[in-house]
């Protein structure tokens, strides 16, 4: 208050330095008063931007800050525009087919782990038994497209790195909002892609529950997604139509030349000689993604392919003859032993009304149902149809006395677990082509397939076809 | 309007858009961090700090050494463009290695119990991919060289005259 050496803005009424005609002695006052007060905000205005002048002349540190440092003639907003423009497409196709699965594990049921989800489950709807090999596509796309971008990615954070050192770091309250969110963006991309990546090989290092943190996370990434989208597509459709893709694809090393210099800084100030060209950058990123591809997608399509996925998790069969098709989850894996399905096991069946308990041997007597289904993970492989036969599962709830339940709690004998039970929706119950299976591929269940009885379900995600059952409770 | 953005430094619309998607951030971070709250943003902070200050920085500086220390090697083969010849498949051969390392490199504990299947596989799959890549680039290198060699002779012999080295 009244700093800076000016004087007060108004001294006590009738002070000494005051001779004020009386008549004019309210209205001057009040003149004065915002006079004055106008003045000393435009003093402290200017004081400000002298400051911020003094700071924005702050010469950058040396090193990447500097505009000399990054050289690379090829960087510039068409080559980053042209790998954002892949991103652009393949982003929402990672995210609808995430969010797709995340309702294909009927979250609503209770089998949720994201309890607290709030609205970020309003989109969530009953998940479909029809196409039988639904969540085989999506899931199968969500993986394999996400395994096959990371050269992409890779290629779009390489042609933006000079923005992470831009000088100065700060320069408005847009321009620090705008990193701030940027930092969620790329924070949340690489986190996204990393989680995903470790966990379809098992390696379970990262903090917590996969399905919470790959959830939670893709919604932190989509804000900053969708916002960044927003924001840049004008400059990304002006880049890309800045040059002709025929003729950068005509031009090699020798012909190369950096873009004009432009606003955000990406070409550099002072480029070296090229090294490589546009279209062999483009290129060699395509190469990358191509070959993450092959040696991927075949354990996602299976047959004589699956050997092709050299690096894929699931990329050969684990036996041979019936039951020598690909395991998620071994018996022994999830503490299953003989003794929990020798021959004291029994299904309990619970309704309307008093528990009907079966030995394995009366449920071979009842009509036997099959289907041919396929086992689709969440971890993005898949198997070809399989043959499986036994009781239907509508035909079960019938004889629990709700021929129209709306629910089913399947339960295993596997000790409690993550996915040692399940709730099935009356739309999976009802489909004539839901079972308990028994047999598969013309014989008994292996144990590591769920003997003595598992449940398959069209469109279901592997981990909810609950293997080695021992009790239903149908519920209206 | 004038006013904001010199105080703000872009338009309203900029400021609603990005308080919109925080908002929307918060509403998730929040469930996100419920559980490890620590762990969990040392990851997703780490997760750009390990690509943009570590990942990306050696990936360069390997590059440019690459350039450097292999240029004094070249002697007399003339100015061949050789670079991309040990880029594209070292590129190649380490985002392989990048997505598939907890397999190539026996990481995945439960693997082996879970799947049924051998995870001692994949690092000898990894470094025949690898030889496969580095030997096709050779080959074409090999080519190259090959081509501007003859070329070079060519020239030679349609001017037998022009130069004293002629005879080499």
């Amino acid at each position: 208050m009244g700093s800076g050496g000016r004087p007060p803005a108004s001294g006590p009424p009738g002070g000494p330095r005051r001779s004020p005609p009386d008549e004019a002695h309210e209205p001057g006052r009040l003149e004065r008063l915002g006079a004055a007060t106008a003045a000393r905000a435009a003093a402290a205005a200017a004081v400000a931007r002298a400051t911020a002048q003094r700071i924005g002349r702050t010469p950058p540190p040396p090193g990447p800050f500097r505009p000399g440092f990054w050289r690379s003639p090829i960087r510039g907003p068409w080559l980053t525009s042209v790998f954002g423009l892949l991103l652009l497409v393949g982003i929402p196709v990672l995210f609808v087919t995430g969010m797709l699965s995340y309702a294909a594990y009927n979250p609503g049921l209770g089998n949720d782990q994201t309890p607290t989800k709030g609205l970020l489950g309003f989109y969530l709807f009953d998940w479909p038994t029809h196409p039988y090999w639904l969540y085989r596509l999506t899931q199968g796309v969500h993986v394999t497209l996400g395994v096959v971008l990371v050269p992409v990615l890779l290629a779009k954070l390489w042609s933006v790195i000079p923005k992470l050192f831009e000088w100065l770091p700060v320069r408005t309250v847009a321009h620090g909002l705008e990193r701030l969110s940027l930092l969620m963006l790329v924070g949340g991309v690489i986190f996204e892609f990393v989680t995903g990546i470790l966990n379809i090989q098992l390696y379970y290092v990262f903090p917590g529950s996969f399905y919470t943190l790959h959830f939670y996370g893709a919604w932190v990434f989509i804000a900053a997604f969708v916002v960044h989208v927003a924001l840049r597509l004008g400059r990304m459709t002006r880049a890309l139509g800045s040059r002709d893709l025929a003729a950068e694809l005509r031009t090699g090393v020798a012909g190369t030349r950096p873009e004009p210099p432009d606003p955000d800084g990406l070409v550099p100030a002072a480029p070296a000689a090229p090294t490589m060209s546009r279209r062999g950058a483009v290129g060699m990123v395509g190469a990358g993604s191509l070959l993450l591809l092959v040696v991927t997608a075949g354990q996602s399509i299976g047959g004589r392919l699956r050997s092709t996925a050299l690096l894929a998790p699931h990329n050969r069969d684990p036996g041979s003859g019936p039951n020598g098709f690909q395991i998620n989850k071994t018996a022994a894996a999830v503490g299953v032993s003989a003794s929990h399905v020798g021959p004291s096991w029994r299904l309990e069946v619970n309704g309307h009304g008093p528990a009907l308990v079966f030995t394995r041997e009366q449920l071979l007597t009842m009509r036997q149902y099959t289907a041919a289904l396929p086992i689709a993970c969440v971890e993005g492989w898949s198997t070809a149809d399989q043959h499986w036969s036994g009781l239907r599962l509508t035909d079960l709830a019938a004889m629990s006395g709700l021929p129209d339940a709306g629910s089913v709690l399947v339960e295993s004998v596997q000790p409690p677990g993550p996915y040692s039970s399940v709730v099935l929706r009356g739309n999976q119950i009802h489909d004539p082509r839901a079972l308990l299976a028994l047999h598969v591929n013309g014989a008994d269940l292996s144990l590591d397939h769920g003997y003595p009885a598992r449940v398959i379900v069209p469109a279901n995600p592997g981990v909810n076809n609950t293997k080695w059952v021992h009790r239903l409770t149908f519920r209206t | 309007m004038a006013r904001f953005g010199r105080w703000y430094g872009s338009g309203p619309l900029h400021l609603l858009a990005l308080i919109c998607s925080f908002a929307l951030t918060g509403y998730a971070l929040v469930r996100l961090f419920a559980v490890r709250p620590l762990d969990v943003a040392v990851w997703f902070v780490g997760a750009a700090i390990l690509h943009d200050l570590i990942l990306l920085p050696l990936y360069s500086l390997a590059d440019l050494s690459a350039q450097s220390v292999l240029r004094h090697r070249t002697g007399r083969v003339p100015e061949v463009p050789w670079i991309n010849y040990l880029r594209v498949p070292t590129f190649l051969s380490g985002v392989l290695l990048l997505v598939w390392f907890p397999l190539i490199l026996d990481l995945a504990v439960p693997y082996e119990g879970a799947t049924r299947l051998a995870e001692n596989v994949y690092l000898g799959r990894w470094l025949v991919i690898t030889a496969v890549l580095f030997g096709a680039s050779a080959v074409a290198f090999a080519l190259t060289l090959r081509r501007l060699r003859r070329a070079a002779h060519a020239d030679d012999e349609e001017r037998p005259a022009s130069g004293d080295d002629a005879a080499r």
